[in-house]
């Protein structure tokens, strides 16, 4: 060791000139690494984007118009509404879930407890979305197992079984397998906080709800933030669910889009369906992004 | 009884609903995938078997079709996405690209939007350049998921590995891309397996830029199970989708032996 320590300070030299050659200058050798992945990037979704906000745009006799948003509205303006309440509902649930979960993953008192609900609420994580609905499709029909279960218990009578195979089970789907999403990035957060405050606050008395919502909550706000937007813009873009559980209309716009490509050949309308889709999507994300800037600010 | 046992009522009460949330849809579907006979309004099936299994993988029936094609576009996306990811990945965490901020953003826009729209229209690109209903089209289309997922895992994979050894091997007389070889690639290895088992789970289980792009020849199985449903056969629908199941639930299982947190604490920065 004491051999080497003097020639030590020769390659952190030779690093530092290294590096001050390059400084200052743009690294090309670093954009060329990327630029392949940037031109994919362009031609799988900067081209197609800007050609669904023209195609949105585009009048059927060429030209700047907003027709297609007036047959959009017109035809699917209930299935619009619906879907956004749908969407909001969904993530608002997912977001709710989730804090219970990832609060009692961290505050839980029994070890056993703990460790058995951090084994069992990922397991829908992977799961995907078309199998989900496949699994619910049977599970919430009206022979299914959900109301079987309700009867065996008493809890419901054979007559009173309904099939939730509606909104509800549009619901039902989306939370039991965007849940452990959410739970996994909240927890995640959770698990690298401070444990000194939240053990302060247990020593002064404080209950575990008013721990989780009045002290842990606030602290991880963020990621809570980025798992509800990124859970938002997934259920935006579900085909499958509303397909298979449900023939009922109002239905959601990914459903109204994929028909009026299949039986009419009409993009215009689809194309502005889905503008409305990204207008959505960026309204979510700005309220997120507002309140966000507003809790920081004094 | 004492008060330490009679907390284990809400508490097994909770975990057992939750259970039964988790598993009952599971559940529910591996009936159906072994029921022969199912009448309403019985619980249970009358009759299980394997017949509908033997009839879905008949030597010459579509599943196998359906499977094969289905790996093979998934490695081609892997292999894809890869090729492309890991050199940006590095440049990312490694060179002083300009804009750095802003080349992470487009990254991640293809996440951030709704991507219904944006299959719709590369299938109406493809469909005039003749990509659609092939392989080649299916694939490309996996890849723009298939990228964005790798690009950000490769990138914090390399910002984990340690910077002091790369300087070293640099110092010791190795020029960079043996430097790279040698030590970077190496140490960011189970970072980028973790983010090609990703993308090949994202392209087994892709449906909707299958269904756009795809449409009329490739029926993976996605598609083939989509097919299943709509035509009212539970069965069938049910064993493709168990036989979907079954990569998801294995990588869930050993998903943390790849992504190791210091990789996960890296991801975005």
């Amino acid at each position: 060791m004491s051999a080497s320590s003097p020639t030590s300070a020769a390659p952190i030299e030779a690093a530092q000139v290294r590096r001050a050659r390059f400084a200052g200058r743009p690294d090309l050798w670093g954009l060329l690494l990327l630029t392949p992945a940037l031109l994919l990037l362009i031609g799988l979704f900067a081209i197609p984007a800007v050609f669904s906000v023209l195609g949105a745009l585009t009048g059927k006799a060429g030209g700047l118009s907003l027709e297609h948003f007036r047959t959009a509205i017109t035809l699917y303006g209930r299935d619009i509404v619906f879907t956004a309440w749908l969407v909001c509902l969904s993530v608002a649930v997912i977001a709710l879930l989730a804090i219970l979960i990832a609060g009692y993953l961290i505050l839980g008192g029994n070890r056993l407890a703990v460790r058995a609900l951090a084994w069992l609420y990922r397991w829908p994580l992977f799961v995907p979305m078309i199998c989900a609905a496949q699994m619910m499709r049977s599970f919430l029909a009206k022979n299914g197992m959900l109301n079987n279960a309700l009867v065996a218990s008493g809890a419901l009578s054979p007559a009173g079984t309904t099939s939730l195979l509606d909104w509800r089970g549009i619901l039902i789907t989306f939370v039991w397998k965007q849940l452990p999403f959410v739970t996994l990035l909240l927890a995640g957060a959770m698990a690298a906080l401070d444990r000194s405050m939240i053990e302060a606050a247990r020593d002064l008395g404080a209950g575990r709800l008013r721990v989780l919502f009045g002290i842990v909550l606030p602290l991880v706000r963020a990621p809570l933030l980025v798992g509800c937007v990124l859970t938002f813009v997934t259920l935006m873009s579900v085909l499958s669910v509303p397909v298979m559980l449900t023939a009922d209309s109002p239905t959601m716009i990914t459903v109204d889009m994929a028909y009026r490509i299949n039986t009419f050949g009409d993009y215009g309308t689809a194309d502005a369906l889905g503008v409305i889709s990204y207008l959505m999507t960026m309204l979510a994300a700005w309220v997120y992004l507002r309140q966000a800037a507003r809790e920081r600010g004094p | 009884m004492n008060v330490a046992a009679l907390r284990w009522v809400p508490r097994g009460l909770g975990l057992g609903l939750l259970a039964f949330a988790v598993f009952g849809p599971i559940g529910n579907l591996v009936l159906w995938a072994f029921a022969e006979r199912w009448y309403w309004p019985h619980a249970l099936p009358s009759q299980y078997g394997f017949a509908f299994w033997s009839r879905v993988f008949a030597p010459r029936a579509d599943a196998w079709g359906s499977l094969g094609l289905s790996l093979l576009i998934a490695v081609l996306a892997v292999v894809i996405s890869l090729l492309l990811a890991v050199p940006a990945g590095y440049a990312l965490a490694r060179r002083e690209v300009p804009a750095r901020a802003i080349l992470m953003l487009l990254f991640l826009l293809p996440q951030a939007f709704p991507s219904l729209p944006i299959y719709m229209n590369i299938a109406r690109l493809f469909y005039s350049v003749g990509l659609n209903g092939t392989v080649p089209g299916v694939v490309l289309v996996h890849c723009l998921h298939g990228l964005v997922l790798a690009v950000w895992i490769s990138a914090a994979a390399f910002a984990a590995v340690d910077r002091e050894q790369e300087e070293a091997a640099r110092n010791l007389g190795a020029g960079p891309l043996a430097t790279f070889a040698t030590v970077t690639l190496p140490a960011a290895l189970p970072g980028l397996m973790a983010s090609a088992i990703f993308v090949f789970l994202d392209s087994l289980d892709e449906f909707t830029g299958t269904y756009f792009v795809g449409v009329p020849d490739i029926i993976t199985m996605p598609l083939l199970m989509f097919h299943a449903a709509m035509g009212g056969n539970y069965q069938i629908a049910s064993i493709t989708a168990l036989v979907l199941l079954v990569p998801s639930i294995a990588f869930m299982l050993v998903i943390e032996r790849f992504l190791k947190a210091d990789v996960l604490s890296k991801i975005g920065g």
